[in-house]
């Protein structure tokens, strides 16, 4: 919404100053976008006389002038404009000077050996209108060396607010007018219209065609015709005040209605009665119908839309844009003026269906003021009798005003309750008054009153509106900043829940391994979500806003390892990445998981990345998205003891490098490996690429305790000492299974396992491999004898032996 | 007794020439040994008077000491002299490189690192954290928050959409984490104290928005909280955010469905440089939007609005992350550029308390 000072103080009688009014409009939630003061960018533009055009000597375009801007000496400028010539007077800028347009500053210049000291200008340089095919043509009379924007007038601020959509009184000056008075910078100027004693009926009749349930769409429609108009330019202060917020003076009754949804936010359309073909009839417009409106352009309606018909057709868009086959022109002597309510909400989705943003459209589908149709019916008549003459119909009107909305009971201490701001009531009140608001005092109860709702505020319907209307006017700077302090006298409480908690520690325990977390898109495309187990129809948006970003991911691996991808693209390909975040399994209240992953391409390996002089180069394998999941997983304390690590994974990794992670068949947290190879090709990605995904929220709670006391601690007083086992086994037999066995030979003593050697070939049978075990025996309550010693080992032998069917190497 | 002269310089030229200590174990055998020179000499004393034996005892023993202290200091010097050739040829180039270790390479992104932030400011204040799932019900996205139908927020150009289900459900995907407020609510009687962090969304991708953003929310219900509380807790937590010894706000009258009165905050600051500054300067910047919780969104929730009241905010994430550390443009954020992580990042072990500060 814009408008002037100068047109502001047509509706409000007012001593403050422009940054008074700027600065209050703001604080009392008008907030201002700009003020755009014309005559501070046209500063450098003057009024000047062309002496002189020639011919360019070197170029067939341009031409050579002489031009008196009121300087010493004529000054010669090169220009291109097909108007530039001897004899008329235009807009000059000398070198030096800003030019908005096109966002530069003017410089001397040699054009085509020419000297050229300035230029001629057109409209579209100095912003003021979209014209650039010729430079400005001033009357004769314009006074040559006058400062452009002082002779045209152009010196006017203009304010833009930033409108909030519930303030639709607020797209009219007068009720901009009418906040500013409520907030004490001065009177609200209200005009009496009268209405007009006709003489003779409107002989055009309207009648709503709607169907019961339809009725809203259009509550109440005035016609009034005024025959003998003549319809020239309107007068020069209504085009300088529409070109000053930016609009096209078209011609007197055009502006008039431009004039008028400015000035009193009331919207109104005006036909050429004799465009007009019989009577008119307000409907829903029908499938198959179109417009040529008023910008040209033609429309094609379906029942969504309103429209106003007569014997033709449709004439005119309800509440958006009228047709250009019934507009107004110069020829116009009888003309027929509307002025109507539609629904807000039908004005809405019909506008933003059709891609029409009009500033009819602007106020309907933020409500216009139910109770203007009349009022602004007569306020428009009044102007088009004073502009252009001729002689008014009386108004047919059919439909009715909406009926009001009931009064608020208000207790005053509700400002109190929900501000904490205590005013007297008498200012409260002065408040409410002066916004149009109806305030009855109850007898014997000086809280409670009853506030009536002025008709133009749609937005007010309840006591924290009230609560609201007083504040922003009385001023939230008011309202004292005061402490809200816990609850109890106490220390903080621990407030984080167990995943919020592991949530956070996964993050440091990744990134303390090397990982650099990432935070990718939720969404990925169809194909990548399909890959990593997604893809599902419910999970897919309807409006994505691109083909690569359509469905929720199933897996934080799909946008990692085209995150690690982009990386290698420019030049960075040992790359480890991590992302703990929200996964997708269905569309339902519980399918969201908390995931945390990790991803390492190249030789991004743990203990570092790339050649190093300390040893041989080495690419990332499975171990190392082994042993990212397991430190996590002891990072975040989890009791391990019931963790099982089952040879591969899902079809995404490979499927005998993976592993999967989980607490029995039914509880499965994550899995690790290498990417399938066909998986990475399917991505363009480059390998190799190995990953870990666990779910958080999958990962069993901590054992509930009463204290926190740590559990006992044992320590023997006899050293432990190690026994070297080397077993031969068949190839496919897995050293998770032979350690299990070996611990299982004699779990008191046993305190340690690890495998320090695998081994194939030379002396080793084909298909087989030997597998060095070494185990720690922690002897409790006294020193192992060789005999003891050699006993535990038989039994490891023979444990072994029975769950894998390995030998002992000789 | 010239031949224990000849003996003692004899003996003490051998230790002197002695070069490693395997020569002078040679030399200790041949005169202190069992078969030894001196050895043979001290054996000789049980042959002899008393009186011979007194004085050449005397002598012969003198002789022993003067040889035993000879070689312990002969070995002395040797083992000195061998470990320096052994600490020379052990030496090596320490100015070779290490390899850095994860602890400092690794990265915490910038939303994760401002969520702890408010986590430990929040904390402090008693109030939890909130969580919502991000597809979420049309119902708790928009109807209970007060939204009106065919408001444009409900359209497909704003928000994403999912296709209707077979209950002929419509899901879509969180504009905003508001209807974590709704969900708390209806499931935790009042007083409430919460934020919500999270992610949320929006049909909208140009230079400065990106369909997925972060935002925080606040919620206070109780039977007091009122427009001076929800002040001191914005001022309060923008000063411990950014950390800074003061702030000024400036509380706008605004729009929002949810809240009223509803306001939008400045913040007062200055730019130098590229480099905003709060609590100073002469400039406003537009933070959150905030308000008293819309009486029709309590009674939706279950709350009946003249026994409660409470207020709420919201903010992004990304941009206040933005505003206090300095990163220009929000879609690197989602990029996952390494050289972005790592310059923008934070260290592993930088974690955010009140004791300690927020930030390093």
């Amino acid at each position: 919404m814009k408008f002037t000072l100068s047109w502001l103080k047509d509706h409000l009688e007012t001593s403050a100053t422009a940054n008074d009014i700027i600065e209050t409009l703001t604080r009392i939630g008008l907030e201002v976008e700009h003020v755009d003061n014309p005559a501070e960018k046209l500063k450098d533009f003057v009024v000047a006389y062309v002496i002189d055009a020639k011919q360019h000597p070197n170029a067939d375009r341009l031409r050579v002038c002489m031009v008196d801007a009121g300087l010493e000496a004529p000054v010669q400028v090169v220009c291109g404009a097909p108007n530039a010539r001897t004899g008329i007077k235009s807009v000059f800028a000398l070198p030096g000077a800003y030019i908005p347009a096109k966002n530069i500053t003017l410089g001397k210049g040699v054009i085509r050996g020419v000297e050229s000291n300035g230029m001629l200008c057109s409209a579209f340089e100095l912003e003021l209108s979209e014209d650039h095919d010729g430079i400005i043509e001033l009357p004769e009379d314009a006074t040559v060396g006058q400062r452009y924007a002082d002779y045209a007038g152009l010196n006017e601020p203009v304010i833009e607010i930033n409108l909030t959509p519930n303030r639709p009184d607020a797209t009219g000056v007068h009720g901009i007018a009418r906040d500013l008075a409520a907030a004490g910078l001065g009177r609200l100027k209200e005009r009496e219209i009268k209405p007009l004693a006709a003489s003779f009926p409107c002989p055009v009749s309207v009648m709503l065609d709607f169907a019961s349930e339809d009725k809203h769409l259009a509550p109440q429609f005035a016609l009034r015709l005024v025959r003998g108009v003549k319809n020239g330019p309107s007068p020069d202060w209504m085009q300088k005040r529409l070109k000053e917020i930016g609009l096209r003076p078209i011609n007197a009754l055009v502006d008039i209605t431009n004039y008028m949804t400015f000035d009193r936010a009331r919207p109104l359309h005006v036909f050429d009665a004799k465009k007009v073909a019989g009577n008119l009839v307000v409907r829903r417009a029908k499938s198959g119908e179109e417009i040529l409106a008023l910008d040209g352009k033609t429309y094609a309606l379906d029942a969504s839309h309103i429209v106003i018909c007569d014997d033709k057709g449709v004439e005119s868009i309800a509440g958006i844009m009228g047709g250009e086959a019934s507009g107004c022109d110069e020829t116009t002597t009888d003309v027929l003026i509307e002025s109507a309510l539609w629904d807000p909400l039908t004005i809405a989705r019909a506008g933003r269906g059709l891609g029409i943003v009009s500033d009819a459209r602007y106020r309907f589908e933020r409500g216009i003021d139910p109770a203007s149709v009349l009022p602004g019916l007569e306020l428009a008549t009044h102007l088009v009798l004073d502009i252009c003459g001729g002689e008014a119909s009386q108004i047919t009107s059919v439909g009715e005003q909406p009926a009001g909305k009931a009064n608020i009971e208000f207790p005053w201490s509700e400002v109190k309750r929900l501000t904490g701001l205590d005013l007297p009531t008498n200012d409260m009140a002065a408040i409410l008054e002066t916004l149009g608001f109806g305030v009855m005092r109850q007898a014997g109860n000086a809280d409670r009153i009853f506030v009536q709702i002025p008709s133009w505020r749609p937005d007010v319907d309840g006591k924290a509106d009230l609560v609201e209307e007083i504040t922003r006017i009385a001023g939230l700077d008011r309202v004292t900043s005061t402490p809200l302090l816990r609850d109890e006298a106490t220390i903080a409480k621990p407030i984080l829940t167990l995943l919020q908690k592991r949530t956070r520690a996964a993050r440091r325990a990744l990134a303390a391994r090397g990982l650099i977390e990432a935070v990718t898109w939720s969404f990925v495309s169809k194909e990548r979500a399909t890959l990593f187990g997604g893809g599902q129809p419910s999970l897919a948006l309807a409006n994505p806003i691109a083909a690569d970003l359509s469905d929720m991911r199933p897996s934080l691996l799909p946008g990692l390892i085209g995150a690690v991808q982009r990386n290698a693209d420019r030049g960075l390909g040992d790359v480890a990445l991590f992302e703990v975040g929200q996964i997708f399994k269905g569309d339902g209240e519980n399918d969201q998981r908390m995931s945390a992953a990790a991803v390492r391409r190249g030789t991004a390996k743990p203990a570092g990345t790339g050649r190093h002089w300390t040893g041989r180069e080495a690419s990332v394998d499975v171990f190392d998205a082994k042993a990212d999941v397991l430190s996590l997983l002891n990072s975040l304390g989890v009791a391990t003891g019931g963790l099982q690590l089952v040879a591969g994974g899902p079809s995404y990794l490979h499927p005998g490098r993976s592993g999967t992670l989980q607490f029995g068949p039914k509880n499965i947290i994550g899995y690790f490996g290498e990417l399938h190879p066909r998986v990475l090709e399917d991505l363009d990605v480059q390998g190799p690429v190995v990953a870990f995904e666990i779910m958080l929220d999958e990962i069993p709670a901590p054992k509930a305790k009463p204290t926190k006391t740590k559990g006992k601690l044992e320590m023997s007083d006899f050293q432990p000492l190690e026994r070297d086992f080397a077993f031969i086994v068949d190839r496919s037999v897995k050293a998770g299974d032979i350690l299990r066995a070996a611990q299982g030979a004699d779990k008191a003593l046993i305190s340690g396992a690890n495998v320090f050697d695998i081994y194939e070939g030379t002396g080793i049978p084909e298909g087989k491999k030997s597998v060095g075990v070494s185990l720690t025996l922690q002897p409790r309550d006294k020193t192992l004898t060789d005999i003891e010693i050699e006993a535990v080992a038989t039994k490891v032998v023979a444990e072994v032996t029975k769950k894998t069917g390995a030998t002992l190497r000789g | 007794m010239s031949d224990l002269s000849a003996l003692e310089a004899e003996t003490l030229t051998a230790i002197a020439a002695a070069q490693d200590e395997a020569a002078l174990e040679t030399v200790r055998v041949a005169s202190l040994g069992k078969k030894g020179s001196i050895s043979a000499l001290l054996a000789t004393l049980g042959k002899m008077s008393p009186d011979e034996r007194k004085s050449a005892g005397a002598q012969i023993n003198a002789l022993k000491d003067k040889v035993s202290d000879a070689l312990t200091q002969r070995r002395s010097l040797l083992k000195d002299a061998a470990l320096q050739m052994r600490l020379a040829s052990e030496t090596v180039d320490v100015t070779l490189p290490v390899r850095d270790s994860g602890i400092e390479s690794g990265r915490i992104h910038p939303i994760s690192q401002v969520m702890d932030e408010l986590t430990a400011i929040f904390a402090d204040l008693g109030f939890s954290i909130a969580e919502g799932p991000d597809v979420e019900s049309d119902d708790y996205n928009f109807t209970r928050l007060n939204f009106p139908v065919g408001h444009p927020a409900r359209e497909m150009h704003d928000t994403f959409f999912f296709n209707p289900n077979e209950a002929g459900e419509r899901k879509l995907l969180r504009t905003h984490t508001s209807p974590v407020q709704v969900r708390t609510m209806l499931s935790q009687k009042p007083p409430i104290r919460v934020i919500c962090p999270g992610r949320t969304y929006r049909c909208d991708s140009d230079q400065t928005h990106t369909p997925m953003f972060h935002q925080v929310e606040g919620l206070v219900i109780d039977k007091q909280a009122n427009l001076g509380h929800l002040k001191w807790i914005l001022e309060e937590s923008c000063k411990a955010f950014f950390e800074v010894p003061h702030v000024k706000m400036r509380f706008r009258p605004s729009f929002f469905p949810f809240t009223e009165p509803s306001m939008e905050v400045d913040i007062q600051c200055s730019r130098k440089g590229g480099e905003i500054r709060f609590g100073e300067g002469d400039d406003w910047l537009e933070i959150l939007g905030c308000g008293m919780v819309h009486p029709n969104v309590l009674r939706n929730c279950g709350v009946d609005p003249d026994e409660y009241q409470g207020f709420a905010w919201g903010m992004g994430i990304d941009r206040i992350a933005m505003l206090k550390y300095g990163m220009p443009d929000l879609r690197p954020f989602f990029e996952a550029d390494v050289r972005w992580l790592s310059h923008y990042g934070f260290r592993p072990l930088d974690f955010p308390t009140l004791a300690g500060g927020l930030s390093a």
